[in-house]
């Protein structure tokens, strides 16, 4: 599905990431954790292709095409989607036109036919359903005034309206609640089939109760320093990041 | 968008052509000849080229105004024409009559002027350079007892209702853009509805400025009798030349006791070119009354062309609870200048006015917001709220806010809001995110700005109005 090779990336001129290495296989999910300005968000941003970053080395593959050569939206297109840590606010522009634009889009670019309105409120419908929203948010405007709960439920509104092939949730779980947890919990779940992918970016073992991941990866200081099966987001729970920095040093 | 990125892309001006008709077009220049030969060509009565004579004589003594925040070469009053009409055989008896070609060219604007093709409930008056081509669905109107004609034959036809209302909102000394309307004011709409008749369908006047070198001098009044109510659409257009094109026009509207006027405007002249060659410069006094009580009048404007805009549509308050509305959204790109705001003058008693006006300023554009709410002594409990918001696009743009506020009564309340916001790369790129490509993440990000004003246009106008803003801004993201 997807596979990151030595990829490096700068902000503002500084190096962010410093050589990422991970392969994610069709029907896996893998959750990467990490300390507070490891870097997770910046994997995740410029896996996504926003313009702030910079790719300096390294490649990443989608289905075996150059993603970093293609534009945010042809990204978006070939199946990959975001869930924001932080949400975009759009005023005026109504959630449920906001996401038929995209979804037509996407639609399009798949060469399957675009939805008419009905056909798209139905589905729209029946998704919010999935995710516990009240039907008044499909009107109101683009996560204007949303808190930070319902944001990122409307993140998880939009992955399961678009249905993208590899999903990656960054920090989707913090400012929940719990039963808002399970809720994107169960939306991720039932995304989950043998043809699609997820990367689960979070600070916190909790989520991994309810979304059970196929490999857990550390990122600390912009490299993934460990990697393992869903035991060592338990280890990490129980000992906290301390212990795996010291070890690196003492590896060092 | 509904639009395909390909379409929205592609698209340059497509209102830019220009039609081969024979015209009879005076030489270029202005004299108090001139003034009498546009007045002897249209048969007007005396007090009628008085009238003219006197604004053309006021106007002599007043000078351009140079305080709006614009930058233009200066015209040159003497080169242009003042009177430029395709030729055509007599007065019209009915559609029938008009020359092909102009119905042609309609058409290519998309208006249909054959009465039998038009589908909604539209009255359009369509002016071609300076004269009024055709008017539709006049026998529907007069049947109610609406009179909705072309400036020229309501003089004709009307003579003591135009000489009762002309001139008794924007005086001909108001300003030297007015003045010089009404001297040499060529045709318009008029339009009149009487007391308690509510108008079936929306009105509509069509401008488009064909000949080159002339300036469009068009006059529309609109009077409202006594608990009547109307809403007017106004489009213009004009062809893509290189050179300026002047565009004065006045509008004035009375509403009486109890009526209201919805006049709604989507301003689509040429803007000239990328380096900001050609274009038309667009200074129009559009002013309203409300003279009875409880009357209503709301201006709705969506600007989008023009090289310069110098425009400030008010309403006088006069009668007692009365109501003005100003909703603007202000586009500009490339090398556009837009000045445009609104007036307010609260003389009754409880009136009250909102303006919420909408700015995007994109290239090298320049939006001005100038709005002045005038609060009288007698005004007592008038209320005003005022939203100025402005959205840049880019780094080279500008936007400015100058609302002006005079408040001479203490029982009376102004609130001012303003915001300026810069459409963000976050904002475009969570759309990108979600599949949408730049040009329509910016269309659809304008448009929820803009949403407010919007809601306020008639259905058919708010989509045309939505299209438009995603061409203006075409290329405005690099
Ligand atoms: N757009 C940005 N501009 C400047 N610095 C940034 C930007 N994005 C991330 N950073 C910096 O990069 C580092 C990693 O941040 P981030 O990827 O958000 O970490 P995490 O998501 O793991 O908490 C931090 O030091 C952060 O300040
Ligand atoms: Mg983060």
């Amino acid at each position: 599905m997807i596979e990151i090779k030595n990829l490096h990336a700068n902000v503002n001129g500084r190096e962010i990431l410093k050589g990422i290495d991970l392969t994610v296989k069709a029907g896996e999910v893998h959750a990467i954790m990490g300390p507070n300005g490891s870097g997770k968000s910046t994997l995740a941003q410029v896996l996504a292709g926003h313009p702030a970053y910079q790719v300096t080395q390294g490649s990443v593959l989608l289905d075996g095409k150059d993603l970093l050569d293609m534009e945010p939206e042809e990204r978006s297109h070939a199946g990959l989607f975001l869930a924001f840590q932080y949400p975009v606010e759009i005023p005026g522009v109504s959630n449920s036109y906001f996401l038929k634009a995209g979804l037509n889009e996407i639609r399009k670019a798949r060469g399957e036919e675009e939805l008419d309105s009905m056909q798209f409120l139905k589905l729209l419908k029946e998704k919010m359903k999935l995710v516990e929203m009240e039907a008044s948010f499909a009107n109101r405007p683009v996560n204007e005034g949303f808190s930070g709960g319902e944001k990122k439920r409307n993140e998880i509104l939009q992955m399961a309206v678009l249905e993208p092939k590899l999903a990656i949730l960054d920090e989707t779980d913090s400012g929940l609640d719990i039963d808002a947890l399970k809720i994107v919990a169960e939306g991720v779940n039932k995304l989950r089939s043998p043809k699609n992918a997820a990367i689960v970016v979070t600070h916190y073992q909790r989520l991994l109760n309810y979304i059970v991941p196929d490999f857990v990866h550390v990122l600390v200081n912009g490299r993934i320093v460990k990697s393992g099966g869903k035991e060592l987001a338990l280890e990490l729970e129980a000992n906290g990041y301390d212990t795996i920095k010291e070890e690196l040093q003492q590896t060092a | 968008m509904a639009e395909s990125i390909e379409e929205l892309v592609s698209r340059e001006y497509k209102y830019g052509f220009t039609t081969d008709i024979e015209t009879d077009t005076i030489p270029p220049g202005l004299n108090e000849e001139v003034v009498r030969t546009i007045s002897r060509k249209k048969n007007e009565p005396e007090w009628l080229t008085e009238w003219r004579l006197k604004a053309y004589r006021s106007w002599l003594t007043m000078t351009e105004p140079h305080w709006p925040n614009l930058t233009y070469t200066p015209v040159d009053y003497q080169s242009i024409s003042y009177y430029s009409a395709p030729k055509q055989a007599k007065t019209l008896e009915s559609l029938d009559e008009v020359d092909p070609k102009l119905l042609e060219t309609y058409e290519k604007l998309g208006i249909s002027l054959t009465e039998q093709k038009r589908l909604s409930g539209i009255a359009v008056d369509a002016v071609f350079d300076s004269v009024s081509v055709a008017t539709t669905f006049k026998e529907t109107l007069k049947e109610k007892g609406i009179i909705f004609c072309s400036f020229s034959e309501a003089v004709r036809e009307h003579p003591e209702l135009v000489r009762q209302y002309l001139g008794s909102v924007v005086p001909p000394t108001d300003n030297f853009f007015a003045a010089l309307n009404s001297a040499v004011f060529s045709d318009g709409s008029f339009c009149y509805i009487p007391k308690g008749v509510r108008c079936p369908m929306e009105l509509s006047t069509y401008f488009r400025i064909n000949a080159s070198n002339t300036g469009q001098f068009e006059r529309t009044l609109i009077v409202a009798d006594e608990g009547s109510y109307v809403s007017y659409l106004e489009g213009c257009t004009a062809p893509m030349r290189d050179e300026n094109q002047l565009h004065a026009a006045v509008v004035e509207l009375v509403a009486l006791e109890k009526a209201e006027i919805k006049y709604s405007t989507v301003q689509n002249w040429y803007a000239g070119d990328k380096e900001g060659k050609g274009g038309i410069f667009n200074f129009v006094t559009k002013r309203g009354k409300c003279a009875g009580a409880f009357s209503k009048i709301s201006w709705t404007q969506v600007e989008t062309g023009s090289a310069i805009t110098w425009k400030y549509p008010s309403v006088i308050l006069q009668g007692d609870d009365s109501i003005g509305e100003f909703y603007s959204v202000a586009v500009v790109n490339n090398r556009q200048d837009a000045d445009t705001g609104t007036k307010m003058i609260h003389l009754g008693r409880n009136t009250r006015s909102t303006i919420v006006s909408k700015g995007i300023s994109a290239g090298r554009g320049n939006n001005t917001y100038r709005g002045l709410v005038n609060i009288g002594r007698n005004a007592h409990n008038a209320r005003n709220y005022t939203q100025c918001d402005s959205m840049l696009i880019g780094n080279r743009c500008s936007a400015n806010t100058f609302p002006y506020i005079e408040v001479k009564n203490s029982t009376s309340s102004v609130e001012h809001e303003a915001s300026t916001s810069k459409i963000g790369e976050d904002q475009i790129f969570y759309c990108k995110q979600r599949g949408i490509n730049t040009e329509n993440a910016i269309s659809m990000i304008i448009n929820g700005f803009a949403k407010e004003v919007f809601r306020n246009l008639p259905m058919e106008f708010a989509v045309e109005a939505q299209k438009l803003l995603g061409i203006s801004l075409e290329g405005s993201v690099g």
